[in-house]
């Protein structure tokens, strides 16, 4: 039978069963019905066991990551946009334009079908965004109770069209650190969305590709030392892991770091420090002093740069340290985290 | 934002900077406590002992209640967690505090069923939601959390609920300050008052220190510019030779306390007689028991608990941290064998403790103390 004449496959199922994972009919139901329905492109329709993308001249970037949230939908996102934009962002930050992304679902026995192809559509319209298709894919099931409704695991590929090397040895004393926007968007977001803080606010996640802020920054040529998206972990682990490998010190000036008041309420009321809260759509750039007025122009003329902000300056002592200077004028150190950032009680 | 702001003027804070400045003689050494875990990370948070004069040295004090829960309690918690059928609920700093068996968190992973709760009506609310398990809440904190504890217990009590107990560790804030003034060479001269406590008991609590031990108190709240005030009050009484209680927490303490809450503690609870602090070993009078009338809520009478006591590692001197005699990097652990990733000692545990807060915040101004010590 050609392809030309196959019926259009249709996805009758209310909840995703055990069978939706055993490879026969209902599996393919829902691959073709939902993702492939949601997803489609060139690459990705043959279902094949590999899917084969024209070749690409330079250097490439290949990255992947996990995606666990709870709960699955959240103010300003859900899982499905987060896998893709998070994915998206790691290649960007490593210079590369982004190319081609997988994406491998492991859904839990009894996820209603409606609220899976509400995620997958939204990955589908944040890979369309970003221009970057979702080339390969892959499917799951596990029983009830083994999953909080669903997984999502995206790699992807990117090219490096330029000669740059975005490594922590690049970075030198004196160079001035740049962030794309506000601090701590999505984590507090979630954990308010969790629901047993008791707390309510009008914070959303930041979800985003940054994309296009990375490649504004590439323009600035050798001047650009490092980029990051200071996601799990924030804006402090980001930092501390550049400290520590360019054996170095970066000094924060606490007034300059922008943050929404109702996140930053939330943080206060929460004893949480929103230098450790995950960020999923902002970009921290180490660039050249004389190119930072420029870098910062370049973030400022983007959308999502609209309230990028001179953070800070590397320097040469103490090594592999991240110091604040605090509005008040005191210093402290911003330390690597120890365990999660659980809220202090008194 | 509002109600923060305001007292984080940088400003209002250098005034206060420059008076304390005013109030001591170049080279004197003034020492004061700050008696509460959560004044201890504020000062390293804003960075505030960089604003002072080398005069004012800060003591961290004992005020850290997840600080002075002794190895045994924590054994006993674990044990409790590992009881068939039974959730344990807690607060998170508790999970990670070392006990004799390790920690809470570790149980956790070998598969003891517990769960973090932000108070302890909310493991009241889950005994509701399972009533096939038995939820035990794992109590701790001073005069601070226990009226929490004590309105949970009457709600228990209302609603009969059949599947809810608390394990109480709640302490009293004047037994350990009366450990420390009563320690030989104390280094203490004066006391910022702790704030959340004060709200609960009132100022005049700690009319003792004054009256007993000739040591100046404010009740102080937990902003920079509070802080900042509060010792610029310390260093006022002492320049006009007045000794008293003083508060500058007025926007929410008051002489008397809060009754209410009082009487809620003295309902559910009464003094034990003596209960084990880290590092300060067994002090009267110092611990709350659950009382006889709330008995079906006790988790210590409801299950057995092994109650062991377990001696803190030697190596770990807590205690002379807690008192005010070692400075946390004076201890031969501290950033060694004892970090806040892998703390010996509770007072690397919570962020609130004078090590942890230390060794996270301050860590890279010990050089400049250490040399403004022995000038």
């Amino acid at each position: 039978m050609r392809d030309g004449h196959r019926r259009r496959p249709v996805l009758r199922d209310e909840l995703v069963t055990l069978a939706h994972g055993a490879g026969g009919k209902a599996t393919r139901d829902l691959v073709e019905a939902l993702f492939l329905e949601e997803l489609g492109n060139e690459a990705l329709a043959p279902l094949g066991d590999s899917a084969v993308v024209p070749p690409v001249g330079g250097r490439l970037a290949v990255t992947t990551d996990s995606y666990v949230v709870r709960p699955l939908t959240f103010p300003g996102g859900d899982i499905g946009e987060l896998a893709v934009n998070g994915t998206v962002n790691d290649l960007a930050v490593a210079g590369a334009r982004p190319l081609w992304l997988t994406a491998g679902f492991v859904l839990e026995e009894g996820l209603p079908v409606a609220r899976l192809r509400e995620i997958v559509r939204s990955a589908a319209s944040a890979a369309r965004r970003a221009g970057v298709p979702v080339a390969a894919g892959d499917t799951k099931v596990v029983e009830r109770g083994k999953a909080d409704g669903l997984y999502v695991t995206t790699a992807g590929v990117g090219v490096l069209e330029h000669d740059l090397d975005l490594v922590p040895a690049a970075v030198r004393p004196g160079d001035r650190v740049l962030l794309s926007g506000t601090l701590a968007d999505h984590g507090m977001a979630v954990m308010i969305a969790r629901g047993d803080l008791h707390l309510e606010g009008d914070v959303r996640s930041d979800t985003a590709p940054v994309h296009e802020l990375a490649a504004a920054l590439l323009g600035l040529g050798d001047a650009l030392r490092w980029m990051r998206d200071p996601t799990r972990g924030g804006l402090a682990t980001a930092l501390n892991e550049l400290a520590g490998q360019a054996g170095l010190a970066v000094r924060l000036e606490e007034r300059a770091l922008p943050v929404e008041p109702a996140v930053a309420a939330a943080c206060e009321i929460l004893g949480i420090d929103p230098l450790y809260v995950a960020n999923e759509g902002k970009l921290v750039a180490v660039v050249a002093p004389e190119a930072a007025a420029d870098a910062l122009a370049r973030l400022r003329a983007h959308p999502l740069g609209a309230r990028a902000a001179e953070i800070g300056v590397v320097e040469a002592e103490p090594e592999r340290m991240v110091l604040l200077d605090t509005a008040l004028g005191g210093s402290r150190i911003v330390d690597l985290l120890v365990g999660d950032p659980l809220p202090r009680i008194c | 934002m509002r109600y923060v702001d305001e007292y984080r003027d940088p400003e209002l804070a250098h005034g206060l900077t420059a008076e304390i400045r005013s109030l001591v003689a170049p080279g004197e050494t003034v020492r004061v406590m700050e008696v509460c875990g959560g004044h201890t990370h504020a000062i390293y948070r804003h960075g505030l002992e960089e604003l002072l004069p080398p005069e004012v040295e800060l003591v961290h004090g004992p005020g850290c209640p997840v600080c002075v829960i002794p190895m045994g309690r924590v054994d006993d918690a674990i044990a409790l967690a590992e009881t068939g059928g039974l959730t344990l609920a807690t607060f998170g700093d508790m999970l990670r505090v070392p006990g004799g068996r390790g920690s809470l968190l570790e149980a956790k992973a070998r598969g003891a069923d517990v769960r973090m709760v932000y108070s302890p009506l909310d493991a009241l609310t889950l005994a509701g939601k399972e009533p096939g398990r038995h939820v035990a809440f794992l109590a701790i904190g001073f005069e601070t959390t226990a009226p929490a504890t004590a309105v949970t217990l009457l709600r228990a009590r209302a609603e009969a609920v059949p599947n809810f107990s608390v394990f109480c560790n709640h302490v009293l804030i004047e037994p350990p300050l009366r450990a420390i003034l009563e320690t030989p060479g104390l280094r203490v001269d004066a006391f910022i008052g702790p704030g959340h406590v004060s709200s609960v008991i009132g100022t005049d609590a700690y009319r003792f220190i004054c009256e007993e031990y000739r040591r100046p108190v404010v009740v102080s709240a937990f902003e920079p510019v509070d802080l900042l005030q509060s010792i610029a009050m310390i260093l006022r009484q002492r320049a006009e030779g007045r000794c008293e209680v003083e508060n500058q927490y007025t926007r929410v303490v008051r002489q008397e306390g809060n009754e209410r809450a009082l009487a809620a503690i003295a309902k559910t609870m009464e003094p034990r007689e003596d209960f084990e602090w880290r590092g300060l070993g067994a002090l009267p009078r110092s611990g709350l028991r659950i009382r006889d009338a709330f008995a079906a809520f006790d988790a210590e009478r409801l299950f057995a608990l092994p109650d062991a006591r377990i001696e803190d590692p030697k190596a770990c001197r807590c205690g002379d941290v807690l008192t005010g005699q070692l400075r946390p990097w004076e201890c031969g652990v501290f950033g060694t064998a004892c970090t806040p990733e892998r703390p010996l000692g509770t007072c690397m545990v919570s962020s609130e403790g004078a090590c942890a807060a230390f060794f996270s915040y301050g860590r890279l101004r010990r050089p400049r103390e250490e040399a403004s010590v022995g000038a």
